[in-house]
């Protein structure tokens, strides 16, 4: 029998640990959309990568294509995202739970076809990314910029050679506080007490004079608006806008993100990215004999993992690490 | 007008009469949009290609309605969605790829193995998850992330196995049969009289046999049945055997006219869940006509647009019909 053994060298390789918790950050961002959807609204979003890619891609476009200035871009990313959100949710959020569930994950799946087919705007299969030839023509580079120079700061005075994710890391996990923050506030204002009215009896909402259906549209804008934000950083991290980032996959590992940090916890979500995503990435370290742990043989290990980990959770602790079963309206 | 006198509604002779028969057979308008398509389609592309297309949109179709058939009993039964039905077809054809390709036996014995098989495992999933997680009272979305958790370790398990790399059963892809001037596929042709063949004959028990009535009972009140003295756990099992074996045959199916790779039937839920939600959930003969009429959609929708597009027509139609009729093209309107 082979031993198991574990690569300490790169235990300590910054970089990788960085990347880690940039993916993590990004991760946890969308499950904080999820969390105010499906933990507070108890509207069950299968369609966050949907928001993702619209944010990504018409940062993108307006970069590359109309010339806008980064900065420019990103509130009409954000807008052109929450726009989206709204549309979709007008005639689907009149639908129970479950059809719900469906439409958004066909939306979503539509958004993809759209971004694999209309090549002209958004490079189809090849997707976007910085064409070594034009690189004038190429989205990151306000960003590259800004984060050199962070970096030059951090260098200077912190740290002599940092990670060259760590400025996007602080950017997203600054975001993510800000967006932890802002909506536990939210949460503990009579509109967050009216969301979580909808989430335990919307008939009773209702009658209350309540117009749930504005409110359910408002916590999908949200999820939307963090879902674009989610979008850019991993269009910054990635460097390409491809349309095989923005799989069903993407959303699903969200809700695995969330499951586990717990619904009903906003602090939850961070907690349980952080888990997630070191459970996934650290099975690296365990270096595995080469047959039968082939490449695509150790990706299938870690789908199983992720597939077990809603299966177990779902069983015997569907309220997840942090969540509170009192919280935990999971639908009749 | 005098005052009392109670004034009747007019009824605008054939405005009226089509709205109030369009209430009673929804599913009228539906054969309507179809022959008006058909005929615009005919006149503008003629009628040899609209034949064309319209059997490979049945090839398709039938596939979409075994899957959806089980799906939605599935659905209306246990208010399961199960998200890792894609996989029980992705199943069904790696069963057959290791009878037919990897020990060399006949596609015929491989289908029937494919099927036994995914109804076992259909059956095995009901005694160790889905039935105590019934005895538990989960809620649907604990169901839904389960079936979720399910869909990512049979993949994990095929891409264990298999590999990600494209196969294909060891059918004849090459020789065509001329029909009334069509071209069609030897191995089409088999799948659509198959498919086709199947599925009236699923059909006819679940219209006919004592089974099939207990299942849609089920579907339509599973309390209800219980309570009028129908064995609801034996009728449960017999619908995830049904389920399992029409998802094993139309997984085999799938992989005949295209390829088999992990992502197989993940990329036929969607378009299936379109067929079941067209259909009304818990309606099998909706799903049924549902599933046929998506494959058909699609196939023709090449004749207009790029073939690229496709696969967006299943998209298209479960969103419209969510928005449009959540109930299905033969359903009641109720509460959705």
């Amino acid at each position: 029998m082979t031993t198991l053994a574990v690569t300490f060298s790169s235990l300590t390789d910054a970089d990788f640990w960085v990347s880690v918790l940039v993916l993590a950050g990004i991760y946890a961002i969308v499950a904080l959309g999820l969390q105010l959807n499906t933990g507070f609204t108890g509207i069950v979003n299968f369609g966050m990568a949907a928001f993702m890619a619209i944010g990504a891609y018409t940062m993108a476009i307006l970069v590359v294509k109309a010339g806008f200035s980064f900065w420019l871009s990103l509130p009409c990313a954000m807008a052109a995202s929450m726009t989206f959100g709204v549309l979709v949710g007008i005639p689907s959020l009149r639908l129970r739970a479950d059809y719900f569930a469906i439409a958004t994950i066909a939306m979503a799946e539509v958004v993809r076809l759209i971004a694999q087919n209309a090549r002209g705007l958004t490079g189809g299969n090849q997707g976007l990314f910085c064409d070594i030839n034009n690189p004038s023509n190429c989205y990151t580079n306000t960003w590259n910029d800004l984060s050199d120079s962070i970096n030059n700061f951090i260098s200077n005075n912190i740290w002599s050679d940092p990670p060259s994710l760590l400025p996007l890391l602080i950017v997203i996990w600054v975001t993510l506080g800000i967006g932890t923050f802002v909506l536990m506030r939210l949460q503990r204002a009579p509109w967050g007490r009216v969301l979580r009215a909808i989430r335990e009896d919307e008939d009773a909402a209702q009658a209350l004079g309540k117009n749930t259906l504005r409110f359910k549209l408002q916590s999908l804008a949200i999820a939307a608006l963090l879902g674009s934000l989610a979008g850019f950083f991993l269009a910054l991290d990635l460097r390409t806008v491809h349309p095989l980032d923005f799989e069903p996959l993407v959303t699903f590992f969200a809700f695995s993100v969330l499951i586990l940090g717990g619904l009903g916890s906003y602090p939850g979500v961070a907690v349980g990215s952080i888990l997630f995503w070191f459970v996934l990435e650290g099975t690296r370290f365990i270096e595995l004999p080469d047959p039968p742990f082939t490449e695509t043989r150790i990706a299938a290990v870690r789908l199983a993992i992720t597939g077990l980990l809603l299966i177990g959770l779902m069983a015997f602790r569907p309220q997840g690490l942090f969540g509170k079963r009192q919280e935990m309206v999971l639908g009749e | 007008m005098e005052a009392g006198q109670v004034t009747q509604p007019v009824p605008s002779a054939i405005g009226d009469r089509l709205k109030e028969s369009m209430r009673q057979r929804p599913w009228l308008g539906a054969v309507g949009v179809i022959v008006v398509i058909f005929l615009a389609l005919v006149v503008s592309k003629g009628l040899h290609d609209v034949a064309q297309t319209g059997v490979n949109g049945l090839s398709l179709g039938a596939i979409y309605a075994l899957g959806a058939v089980g799906l939605t009993l599935v659905y209306g039964i246990l208010r399961l969605v199960n998200f890792a039905h894609g996989d029980f077809l992705t199943f069904g054809a790696y069963m057959a790829y290791l009878v037919n390709v990897t020990w060399g036996l006949p596609l015929v014995v491989a289908v029937f193995w494919a099927m036994i098989a995914t109804a076992v495992l259909g059956l095995l999933f009901e005694r160790v998850l889905w039935g105590p997680m019934r005895a538990k009272h989960a809620g649907f979305l604990q169901l839904i992330l389960m079936s979720l958790g399910l869909a990512f370790v049979l993949r994990a398990v095929f891409t264990w196995f298999w590999g990600t790399e494209v196969r294909v059963l060891d059918v004849n892809v090459t020789s065509t049969v001329e029909f009334l001037g069509l071209r069609i596929g030897q191995t089409q042709l088999i799948v659509v009289i198959v498919g086709v063949g199947v599925l009236i004959a699923v059909g006819l028990m679940l219209r006919l046999t004592t089974l099939g009535k207990r299942m849609r009972a089920l579907s339509d009140d599973l309390e209800l049945a219980e309570t009028a003295g129908i064995d609801t756990r034996r009728v449960i099992n017999y619908t995830w055997i049904f389920a399992g074996a029409l998802a094993g045959l139309a997984g085999v199916l799938a992989a005949s006219v295209t390829d088999l790779y992990p992502e197989l039937g993940f990329e036929l839920l969607l378009p299936i869940f379109a067929a079941v939600i067209l259909g009304g959930i818990g309606d099998a003969f909706g799903a049924l006509a549902a599933g046929l009429l998506i494959g058909v959609m699609t196939e023709w929708s090449t004749l207009v647009i790029d073939a690229r597009w496709k696969t967006g027509v299943g998209f298209v139609v479960l969103v419209l019909a969510l928005i449009i009729r959540p109930q299905g093209i033969f359903g009641k309107a109720k509460a959705i």
